[in-house]
């Protein structure tokens, strides 16, 4: 019972102050400079909770994925599964890769072409030291719990699959370990909508069965909301908003999330959007503006905004947004006194 | 009005843009031949702006090629007639048809990557196009050029003439592009998946200006997507493709309101409502789309379809009227009303 509460509480996956830095232009002549991707980043996951990563494309959420699967190494900060260090004594990269697996957006790119579905599969086990009968039978186990009849699929080519089949493989590859925590990086993306659906159905399915966690990076906010538990909303590589997927995405605080969610093109044919909500493209994360990163953007920016960067502030219970509006007494014009605080 | 307009037959009305009938397309593969398109009709008035909605594999791109004869000749085959602006487009010579595209129908792409030459400044590519075909100057072709770039609101558009293409943002390529297509005022705008590749708050920035150069320019666009709600925030009509065929047909508010088709029905029930309750599921289309190259016998959707009876598999259903201008393919359609008030 009581480690059963202590699970409960300690996050399956803790991540502080990442920091990824990428040098560009760097040669004999001039130090270089860098493309800050992931800037000061800090969050959990908790066990068997869904939480959704949104943002645009440069905002880093891609980067975050591969610095917590350590496919490559951070610049600063700390990656905690269950606690322990990635690579300490108590958790080796090796243990740590049969608990956590991922699933990409290219689902031909992912698969090796001159293996059948089920080699793919078993693949990974062998290498981990499991008979390759065993890792076979697995693999039919696991390609009927995707929806994929084993007879009809398991020897089959990556080419010979729909894009949604060959997702489904994906998926089946990444639960060969029995891993606890699956990263989804833009894994439904490339499917049609009626695929889609299928494949994100699959997904609930198969987090209750085998009791999975999910980090579910993507850029559509509608399917983020479907599936996620709590939403976390990145700018130019850091933390806008973060919160239950209903308040961030229901009652967004952050001009950020407010001007993404007003950006989805509506459903509604006589109300259709008549103004843009923001100007311009993301900026470059190699020359983030100065201050809060999104003031050249905000429709609410004051002098404040550019001067100083605003540090994440609770707003209600586990939702939290980083913007002097919401901060009370920050001196910013539509934020509340200091004394007012509820 | 161009030279090409002035010979217009007179068979066609004037406020007519694009007229099609019974198109089909087929590529002949080692496979065999693949029939992308498979007899589709489509008509498109003056000003109009009309949304082909389909997933992959569905021949809306390929439907939208045929019309500017893009698709590869050497391996295709085009059945059907095709006008455009009164303009038999099967019965264009090379030199017309060089001259068709761009004065009377231009294209702008999913990449604008692909469609902007990566080692000529994107000012020269359009000044290059004005030049080759209005016959003007340099200087003038310059000038156009800027005068393109202020429309399609390009930042600091002097400047933005002398870019390479990889100089520009993503949106910025994208303006580039249409202010490309424009370059030489044409009557008709082809537009494939052109926002697909791009951010939310970027995708909805060129939506809107596709809108507002729809309404200043008084272009009719046949705007290709596979996002529905794409399709509504530009087209006054959508047409929904599956397997090489119009399967529904409307304007916007109908055909989002009163879905006809299952298929359509099907995609406008997967698209994800917000709130999640708890062990709640999407309603999603079973099974995958048709193999092109060997399409089911009757209605190609009924393999997939949940109001499939077995004559669906038997029968090519022919366009059933639903109201003014709204039809949908389909045996079942007095079982279809009202589908989407339960979801």
């Amino acid at each position: 019972m009581s480690r059963n509460e202590m699970s409960k509480a300690t996050p399956l996956l803790s991540v502080k102050g990442l920091v990824k830095h990428f040098p560009v232009g760097k040669s004999l002549f001039s130090a270089g400079t860098a493309v800050r991707a992931v800037d000061g980043l800090d969050f959990n996951v908790m066990r068997g909770e869904t939480l959704g990563i949104v943002g645009e494309s440069g905002c880093g959420k891609s980067t975050v994925a591969r610095l917590v699967m350590h496919l490559m190494g951070v610049t600063q900060g700390e990656i905690l599964f269950e606690a322990k260090r990635v690579g300490s004594n108590d958790l080796s990269l090796r243990e740590f890769r049969r608990q956590v697996q991922m699933v990409f957006q290219d689902s031909y790119a992912s698969l090796n072409p001159r293996l059948t579905v089920e080699s793919s599969i078993a693949f990974g086990p062998q290498v981990h030291g499991v008979t390759r009968k065993e890792a076979v039978e697995k693999a039919h186990d696991l390609l009927a719990r995707v929806g994929l009849e084993p007879s009809r699929f398991a020897g089959r080519y990556p080419h010979e699959l729909s894009g949604g089949q060959r997702q489904r493989v994906n998926i089946a590859r990444a639960l060969a370990f029995d891993p606890k925590l699956l990263i989804l990086d833009e894994a439904v993306s490339a499917l049609d909508k009626s695929v889609e659906a299928q494949v994100l159905n699959l997904l609930l399915d198969l987090k209750e069965a085998l009791n999975l966690t999910y980090v579910f990076i993507s850029h559509d906010l509608d399917v983020v909301r479907f599936i996620s538990d709590r939403v976390l909303v990145m700018y130019l590589g850091r933390v806008a908003e973060l919160g239950p997927a209903e308040a961030v995405l229901g009652q967004p605080t952050h001009p950020y999330t407010q001007a993404l969610l007003a950006s989805v093109p509506t459903m509604d044919p006589d109300h259709r959007t008549t103004e843009a909500p923001l100007a311009g493209d993301p900026p470059n994360p190699i020359n983030p503006p100065s201050g809060c990163r999104f003031n050249p953007r905000c429709r609410y920016a004051e002098s404040l905004c550019s001067a100083r960067e605003p540090q994440l502030q609770g707003i209600a219970a586990g939702h939290s947004a980083a913007c002097h509006i919401a901060i009370p007494g920050s001196g910013h014009s539509r934020a509340r006194a200091a004394l007012e605080t509820a | 009005m161009t030279m090409t307009m002035e010979k217009a037959p007179v068979a066609t009305a004037s406020d007519q843009m694009v007229r099609v009938r019974n198109l089909r397309v087929g590529f002949r593969t080692s496979h065999g031949v693949v029939q992308a398109v498979n007899g589709v009709d489509l008509d498109l008035a003056r000003g109009e702006t009309l949304a082909i909605l389909g997933e992959s594999g569905s021949g809306k791109s390929v439907t939208m090629r045929a019309l500017i004869r893009l698709n590869p000749e050497h391996v295709t085959s085009v059945a059907g007639d095709i006008r455009v602006a009164g303009e038999d487009v099967s019965a264009l010579d090379a030199v017309a048809l060089q001259d068709f595209r761009g004065l009377v129908a231009s294209m702008i792409f999913q990449d604008p990557g692909l469609a902007l030459d990566p080692v000529y400044r994107v000012g020269d590519q359009i000044a290059e196009t004005v030049v080759r075909h209005k016959g003007l100057s340099r200087a003038e072709g310059r000038k156009k050029a800027l005068e393109l770039f202020e429309r399609v609101r390009i930042p600091s558009p002097e400047r933005r003439l002398d870019a390479y293409p990889h100089e520009l943002s993503g949106g910025m390529r994208q303006r580039a592009m249409i202010a490309l297509a424009l370059s030489c005022d044409p009557q008709l705008l082809l537009a494939d998946e052109p926002t697909t590749a791009l951010d939310a708050t970027v995708q909805i920035q060129i939506l809107l200006l596709l809108r507002e150069l729809q309404r200043d320019l008084g272009l009719s666009i046949i705007f290709v997507t596979h996002d529905i709600g794409v399709a509504v925030e530009v087209a006054d009509r959508i047409a929904v493709m599956y397997a090489g065929r119009i399967v529904e047909t409307g304007p916007s508010a109908a055909l989002i309101r009163n879905p006809r088709h299952p298929y359509t029905i099907g995609l406008l029930s997967t698209r994800q409502h917000g709130g999640k309750l708890a062990g709640h599921r999407l309603p999603a289309i079973p099974g995958s789309p048709p193999d092109l190259a060997h399409l089911p016998p009757g209605c190609a959707f009924a393999p997939r379809c949940t109001f499939a009876e077995s004559r669906c598999t038997v029968i090519d259903p022919d366009a059933v009227i639903i109201d003014a201008g709204h039809s949908a393919r389909c045996l079942r359609t007095d079982a279809t009303a009202g589908a989407m008030a339960g979801r």
